[in-house]
């Protein structure tokens, strides 16, 4: 008895490991089968609803149709126009911390409020959207108003992940283009936003993704609109929509919900469905990207 | 002309104001997340105190009847305000033992295959809108929720069936909602301790769940913390998943009550609100901005204390 006791061969069988293994395994199948749960079920439940008249309509009762293709419209507006908006700020703002900006006060409290504005619920963004850029800057319930408030919302994270992109550049590139005479702001746009351009990309998919997604911030910003913009002779429709209202596919599908109609609800959780995945696996190959030029 | 291009001097000269320019032009790009913050600051300060002035602040915050269209009207929230609170500890008490647990899971437990599968299902419904959840709290929640509550209030007639649209299913939908961010960040804050802490740890004789629980968990400590205090920020800023899922009813937080959380009070009624009503919508929009700069100044210090622990290293 001793001996086998001893002997490392033998080990004890501790009660607790076992029960704590164990507990691991229950939580991780009860978080695994929830998430698979849950695709699954908006799959199943969708897949049925789409279809080629659902993507290409908008909702009518004289038709007798139901679509999202205005929606659908509406957040490739928004989605462009946030981006035209954030987009420079955001590398800008990346850049100076990175590039221009000494160790101090003003840079812990850029970043600080950098982080802040990150962690800002997309309500609070929504109700300042709202008060500032549709009634004290009187621009209404327009996909304007919407998109100036989700360059706020995305700002941060077109920052974060530009700076995460300039940091990887090796030094060696910034002093090789400064030793052979280049000045800063040359070596930044011919070596530095190059290189960085990976991560930069990533940070805007990422961005997309979130304004894909978001509903709070725009109830009371962009507003509810489903039709498609009326394009005149020479397009200039196109360029009215942004100061009308419209609604994008979140806003949509929450409406659906709230009136009932849960099988357009369905069809339009689907559709974004495959527009995260199609988000997610963009990034990974990106990322991947990224790594390779290291 | 094209001699002036070739002096050194000429060129130094314009080159010198592009540079000044750049400059300049990057420095007001940084400081526009400053401005931004500063403007929804003030902005949320000069919206909300109006109707503190109003109604009084001992009203709003310590009232309990929430009837703002009556023709006596209250505003109390503080029904609102505990319902946030409690919904979101809720939330986390479920949300993150589950999650951390998931994420031990994946960074150590887990055959590498299995893992190579779950990661990106669980980055995939980081990313998935939070209606999206709403919508399955409606259709798959509510009804089992209501089951239960039939079955346990059958004989009491004082209860108000919610039709499952209660504090309970309100939680368990934050719960699932925050479950990708917390186990996103634990993995990666678990997946960053040093191999050799392990290897060091497995080699004094300690068997690999003590070395989890003793050793890696307390060295991914600020990951993790960062992660529970990010999804405390998720869980009380929602407001669309669970606007339909709660209830909406402006009541104590009892499970089966049907309640009203700060981010929903303002999301159901902010379209036909008006006057001192819409003005005290605005308070309860700066009392949930007041809970988030707590919170990221919390985390702020969490991240800093992380940073020194890894400099002391």
């Amino acid at each position: 008895m001793m001996l086998t006791v001893t002997s490392i061969y033998n080990k004890r069988v501790r009660f607790l490991d076992s029960f704590i293994h164990g507990l691991i395994y229950l939580c991780a199948s009860i978080s695994i089968l929830l998430l698979a749960g849950i695709v699954a079920y908006v799959a199943y439940q969708g897949i049925s609803e789409v279809s080629w008249s659902f993507l290409t309509t908008v909702p009518s009762a004289i038709k007798g149709t139901f679509g999202i293709a205005g929606n659908i419209i509406n957040t490739i507006y928004i989605i462009i126009i946030t981006l035209i908006i954030s987009v420079p700020f955001g590398v800008g703002a990346a850049i100076y911390l990175n590039e221009y900006a000494k160790p101090g006060k003003l840079v812990s409290l850029i970043e600080f409020t950098t982080e802040t504005l990150s962690g800002i619920p997309s309500i609070i963004f929504g109700l300042f959207g709202y008060v500032f850029f549709g009634q004290t800057l009187q621009l209404g319930y327009s996909i304007l108003t919407g998109a100036l408030t989700l360059a706020l919302m995305v700002l941060p994270l077109i920052t974060r992940n530009t700076q995460e992109a300039l940091k990887s550049v090796p030094s060696s590139y910034r002093s090789g283009a400064l030793g052979i005479g280049a000045t800063k702001w040359y070596m930044i746009r011919t070596i530095l936003l190059p290189s960085a351009m990976p991560g930069i990309i990533t940070g805007i998919i990422l961005s997309i993704g979130r304004i894909v997604g978001e509903s709070a911030a725009l109830l009371f910003t962009s507003g509810s609109g489903y039709l498609l913009p009326k394009v005149g002779k020479y397009g200039e429709g196109l360029f009215q929509k942004i100061l009308q209202p419209g609604g994008t596919l979140t806003i949509q599908l929450y409406l659906s919900m709230e009136k009932g109609e849960y099988e357009s609800a369905f069809g339009i959780a689907f559709v974004l469905l495959i527009i995260v995945l199609g988000i997610n696996l963009l990034t990974k190959y990106l990322a991947h990207k990224l790594d390779v030029n290291k | 002309m094209s001699e002036k291009g070739f002096s050194i001097i000429g060129s130094y000269k314009t080159k010198n104001t592009v540079e000044k320019a750049a400059g300049i032009i990057f420095t007001v790009c940084a400081l526009f997340a400053v401005i931004a913050v500063f403007s929804i600051t003030i902005y949320m300060i000069i919206s909300g105190t109006p109707a503190i002035f109003e109604v009084g602040l001992k009203d709003i915050l310590f009232g309990t009847v929430w009837k703002p269209t009556a023709t006596e009207p209250s505003y109390g929230i503080l029904y609102v305000i505990l319902t946030s609170i409690v919904g979101t500890f809720l939330a986390i008490l479920i949300g993150v033992p589950i999650g951390v647990m998931t994420a031990v899971f994946l960074a150590e437990t887990a055959p590498k295959g299995l893992a190579n599968i779950v990661k990106p299902a669980v980055e995939l419904l980081a990313g998935i809108p939070s209606v999206v959840y709403g919508l399955l709290g409606i259709l798959v929640l509510n009804p089992i929720i209501y089951k239960i509550e039939i079955a346990l209030f059958k004989d009491d007639p004082t209860h108000q069936f919610t039709g499952g649209s209660n504090l309970i299913s309100a939680v368990l939908v934050l719960a699932i909602m925050i479950l990708p961010t917390v186990i996103n960040i634990s993995e990666s804050s678990l997946k960053a301790v040093p191999k050799h802490y392990k290897q060091a740890s497995l080699a004094l004789g300690a068997t690999h769940i003590q070395t989890i629980f003793k050793v890696i968990i307390p060295s991914a400590k600020s990951g993790i913390v960062t992660a529970i205090v990010l999804g405390v920020g998720r869980a009380i800023g929602e407001a669309m998943a669970i606007s339909l899922v709660a209830g909406n009813g402006a009541n104590f937080p009892l499970p089966f009550n049907s309640v009203r959380f700060l981010t929903t009070a303002v999301v159901s009624e902010m379209s036909y609100a008006a006057d001192t009503h819409k003005d005290v919508l605005f308070t309860i929009g700066l009392i949930l901005f007041a809970f988030i700069i707590i919170i990221n100044l919390v985390l702020n210090k969490v991240m800093k204390g992380g940073n020194n622990d890894a400099d002391s290293n």
